[in-house]
């Protein structure tokens, strides 16, 4: 025996001549000393699961250890030993009855809730974020990457769909954050999120079922039912736009059943730099505050969550237009028009951002029958955005909308058998939109009360050892009642007359007052299965249908989007978008490496997209102007990942994606689709020395090819002549590849505490680039090199 | 401590009860505040005589329809006019005078006038700014010995960059800013 262990050790490592490991082993039971199988222990950065009869061995370094030891059912041990060498632990589990009747449904033959392949970022990797947002996060996953303007304001992209195309589900509740314009991030703060998953494609149909892109779920850190405190703080610091950020939370448990944490987030950084110049009005601000209380019982509970984002985002000066004439030459100077020395001050153009969320949550188990939740949840919108305005307007925002929502769920979790479950719900909606007419410019959203109703079920069933099956159907409603004025030249050169003359409701001026309703009823499900081959490889299918209703800004624009220097038209003509997803997943995981590829194809009728139709002229020049139209779409694509311990304390990790969109009427590509995005990353581990961490990741984006040309003649003013120029928006710009470093040392700190220590470089060799989904390409380069550090304090 | 978290909730719901009833159709229309309906550029000659009005007039602003341009004379050879731009917005009642704001920010503005397609004449500022940098609600315009008719162009941007090299003296090139009036008056030349 003493052999063996010195031949494990041996091929263990060669570490172990310097700082040897320990080994703790010994067996985990419960209360009746009965063996527990699969039971998780945590020590260091290492796990081990225990066998059929209890027994586990884990490696463990030196000093002191934090030792966590947890079973589905039971309440987790977490304790903290001094290792000086082998030792033996035998440790008994007391059943939590609190937490059982939580996962009582999910203890049976079925072993996952979906057969859809969710992609999840842990906590780990969200810290990294932490002074970032929730799109820059995304971006780690393959077929996930970002329609960004500048580099505050980034929004996911899922398999080349975004906007209202992708749920946001923060808490439970569905973020209603007027998601339909392109330059709205999503209104939330990354350090809340204790878990954020991705599905692609419409399947997750208890959130909705208008998906089309796909659903990301963000869910805070589960509170264990225990006498508990802790909590961390992370600080981030970064060389470029001169600022950081400090977050942090305090959770605190009780025996009894009670919890409460409180999370607060204040971001404060400057003026970004691209390699040669500065990023002229690029700062960004935030102030975040979170608070929860919650309550688990025997066989209910409730939660209750309170959520405030304050952002004030900077424009990049340079990217507000005045005419085509000046687009044309901020393209052709190719550098941005205004450049100043670095500040942090942010002026007007800006954006002023206020999220607020309220929401009670409560659950009943009822047993032999399943869990009831009921929910009720507030969100406030209020978005202001600011112009470059002459006169006593100068501090007037140019856009100033209120939009709150209301909304009820009612879900049943139950099951028949051991081998089938289900899921129903119903939910209601209702959402008022307040534009401020204050402002003196027309909004570009009218006032508006929307109210939808849905309801759905879905069916998950075990049919074979290896097989599970999921299907679900969602049906919504979904009615919208505006008031919007028309100028009158607009509503008869929109032709609106010969089929909405009925809506006129007054005259004022020289605009028609209107009254536009629209009903719609849309239908969704999905069914998809999930095949586990053999032990190592997972095989998920998924068919999904989703439809989507037109938007507001896709109904109701109609104006000067003065942050884009372009004519907006909607169509109060449009349908509801329809979608069928067919994706497929195959997964393979052994010790060492995991593979994961997965092709879909998605077809999209009466996809809507903005496309430019022409120009207007007025006393400032000519605008182009950009319609709202609808086509058949079909997008194809791919996304792979690969995870490979290819030696000792090495990780390789490599994310790939490809989308192919079509616009199948007019034979040409669909514009802003992703471009092939390849990433590498190469991670040295090493446990002993402090957790040292260092990574170095290559970034590769490829030239987009394929792009539908836009580009249109108009008359620039060259030396005081007029001279019909092309203008070339559509051409996106050059493929690009950038290295990253990373670097991370965790330190015991206190008793029960440690310090993390994390320094990256971003854009290793400043290179110089830009790129065809960030809406601020034609003016500018990317940013630059940035160096950051980051202290995160576990307590 | 638990009622203590309650409170930002009631707050919150009180809030949204307010914005639910708050909600009748009392939507006001919005007048667009800051369009330029109407350009008019008055040309005077120095010796005096009937000036020549140039208008470009926009009534629905950043709408579908184009300016409409009216002229009510013609230009005369070897002549200098006394040029005056004014800039309305008669959307709003009363009118606004916007020229009014421009000058008051002169330093942030600056108009930009060309002769071209014939025309042919000089341009010279005849006001200034508080840094003592032109605008251009006045200036001086005299036609060359031989005109012919063509176009007079009138350019204003919106904080241009002042101090960029010929900028002061009217050159366009280096001037950055953004165009808040880009207007074409064709003129006839007698």
């Amino acid at each position: 025996m003493r052999y063996f262990i010195a031949l494990v050790f041996l091929f263990i490592g060669n570490q172990s001549f310097v700082y040897s490991q320990n080994k703790v082993s010994g067996k985990i039971t419960n209360e009746k000393n009965e063996p527990l199988d699969g039971a998780h222990v945590h020590a260091s950065q290492n796990f081990a699961v225990s066998d059929p009869a209890g027994n586990f061995s884990i490696d463990v370094p030196f000093g002191q250890n934090r030792i966590v030891v947890s079973y589905i059912g039971y309440k987790t041990v977490e304790f903290s030993q001094d290792i000086d060498g082998d030792v033996v632990l035998n440790i008994q589990l007391k059943e939590d009855i609190s937490a059982l009747s939580e996962i009582e449904i999910k203890d049976k033959n079925i072993k996952t809730n979906a057969t859809s392949d969710r992609k999840e970022l842990k906590i780990d990797q969200l810290e990294k974020y932490s002074s970032g947002s929730l799109g820059d996060a995304l971006k780690e996953i393959s077929g996930v990457s970002s329609l960004k303007t500048g580099n505050t304001i980034v929004k996911p992209i899922i398999n080349g769909l975004h906007s209202s195309r992708v749920l946001i589900i923060n808490n439970n509740v569905r973020l209603e954050d007027q998601q339909w314009g392109l330059e709205h991030a999503p209104n939330l703060d990354i350090n809340t999120a204790g878990k954020v998953s991705v599905i692609k494609g419409a399947s997750g149909l208890q959130y909705g079922g208008d998906a089309i892109g796909g659903v990301v779920i963000i869910e805070p850190l589960p509170i264990p039912v225990k006498d508990t405190l802790y909590g961390k703080t992370i600080l981030n610091g970064a060389s470029n736009g001169r600022g950081g950020s400090i977050s942090s939370s305090l959770f605190k448990g009780y025996q009894s059943g009670w919890n409460w944490n409180l999370q607060g987030t204040f971001k404060y950084l400057g003026d970004v730099e691209a390699p040669d110049y500065i990023l002229s009005n690029t700062g960004n601000r935030e102030k975040n505050f979170s608070g929860g209380i919650g309550f688990k019982g025997e066989n209910s509970g409730f939660s209750g969550f309170f959520s405030y984002y304050n952002a004030t985002i900077g424009i990049l000066r340079a990217s507000h237009t005045g005419n085509i004439a000046d687009l044309v030459n901020a393209i052709n100077t190719g550098k941005p028009s205004v450049i100043n020395d670095f500040t942090y001050n942010i002026n007007a153009p800006k954006q002023e951002v206020q999220h607020y969320l309220g929401k009670l949550n409560y659950y009943h188990t009822f047993s032999d029958f399943g869990k009831l939740t009921l929910q009720y949840a507030f969100q406030l919108n209020n978005r202001l955005e600011y112009d470059i305005r002459r006169g006593d307007s100068r501090n007037k925002p140019s856009l100033d909308l209120s939009l709150s929502t209301h909304l009820m769920l009612v879900d049943l979790e139950t099951s028949s058998s051991e081998i089938s479950k289900y899921k129903f719900g119903i939910s209601g909606v209702f959402q008022n939109n307040f534009a401020d007419t204050d402002t003196g410019v027309r909004p570009l959203i009218p006032d508006y009360d929307k109210y939808e109703a849905g309801v759905y079920g879905i069916g998950t069933f075990a049919l074979s050892e290896n097989l599970e099956l999921e299907t679900g159907f969602r049906y919504d409603f979904s009615r919208i009642d505006a008031t919007k004025f028309y100028l009158q030249t607009r509503w008869n050169e929109r032709n609106y007359d010969a089929d909405f003359s009925d809506i006129i409701i007054g005259e004022v001026g020289n605009q028609w007052k209107t009254n536009p309703v629209f009903t719609y009823h849309n239908f969704s499900g999905s069914i998809g299965t999930k095949y586990q081959i053999n032990t190592n490889l997972k095989w998920f299918t998924n068919l999904s249908l989703a439809s989507r209703s037109p938007n507001p800004s896709e109904l109701f624009s109609d104006g000067l989007h003065h942050s884009t220097g372009q004519i907006e038209l909607g169509d109060l003509r449009l349908e509801k978008e329809k979608a069928i997803k067919i994706s497929t997943t195959l997964a393979h995981t052994s010790a060492k490496f995991a593979f994961e590829i997965n092709p879909y194809l998605n077809l999209i009728n009466d996809f809507t997209l903005l496309e430019p139709t022409g120009l207007e002229q007025s006393n400032r020049g000519a605008f182009p102007v950009w319609e709202y139209r609808q086509v058949n779409a079909r997008l194809m694509g791919i996304d792979i990942n690969a995870d490979y311990d290819f030696a000792k304390n090495f990780n390789y990790h490599s994310t790939f994606a490809y989308v192919y969109g079509e616009d199948q009427n007019n034979k040409e590509a669909l514009i802003d689709m992703p471009p092939v995005n390849w990433n590498n990353e190469i991670q040295f581990k090493k446990q002993e020395w402090h957790h040292l961490v260092l990574g170095l990741k290559s970034e590769l984006v490829f030239t987009q090819k394929r792009f539908p040309n836009n580009d249109f003649i108009a008359d620039v003013p060259v030396d005081g002549e007029f001279v019909p120029t092309l203008v070339e928006i559509s051409q996106p710009p050059k493929g690009y590849h950038q290295l990253h470093f990373s670097s991370e040392m965790t330190f015991a700190a206190f008793e029960k505490s440690k310090i993390t220590i994390g320094f990256t470089i971003q854009n290793l060799f400043n290179t110089n680039y830009r790129d065809y989904l960030n809406r601020t390409r034609f003016y500018t380069d990317d940013m630059g090199r940035n160096f950051t550090v980051q202290l995160k304090f576990n307590y | 401590m638990k009622t203590l978290k309650l409170v930002p909730f009631a707050f919150i719901a009180l809030l949204s009860f307010n914005s639910c009833s708050s909600d009748d159709n009392s939507s006001q229309p919005v007048n667009e505040e800051e369009v330029i309906t109407t350009v008019t550029v008055t040309l005077t000659p120095e010796g005096g005589g009937n000036p020549v009005v140039l208008t470009s007039r926009d009534l629905d602003g950043d709408g579908p329809d184009a300016p409409v341009i009216t002229s009510t004379g013609s230009v005369s050879a070897l002549t200098t006019y006394n040029g005056t731009v004014s800039l309305l917005n008669e959307l709003t009642n009363p009118v606004d005078n916007i020229s009014l704001e421009v000058e008051e920010e002169g330093d942030e503005h600056q108009f930009f006038f060309s002769a071209t397609g014939g025309l042919s004449g000089t341009f010279a500022y005849a006001d200034e700014d508080v840094n003592g940098d032109p605008i251009g609600l006045e200036f001086k315009f005299t036609a060359s010995a031989n005109p012919q008719s063509g176009n007079l162009t009138v350019i204003l941007r919106h904080e241009p960059n002042k101090a960029g090299a010929n900028v002061a003296s009217g050159d366009i090139t280096n001037a950055g800013g953004e165009t808040d009036i880009q207007v074409v008056f064709p003129v006839t030349v007698e």
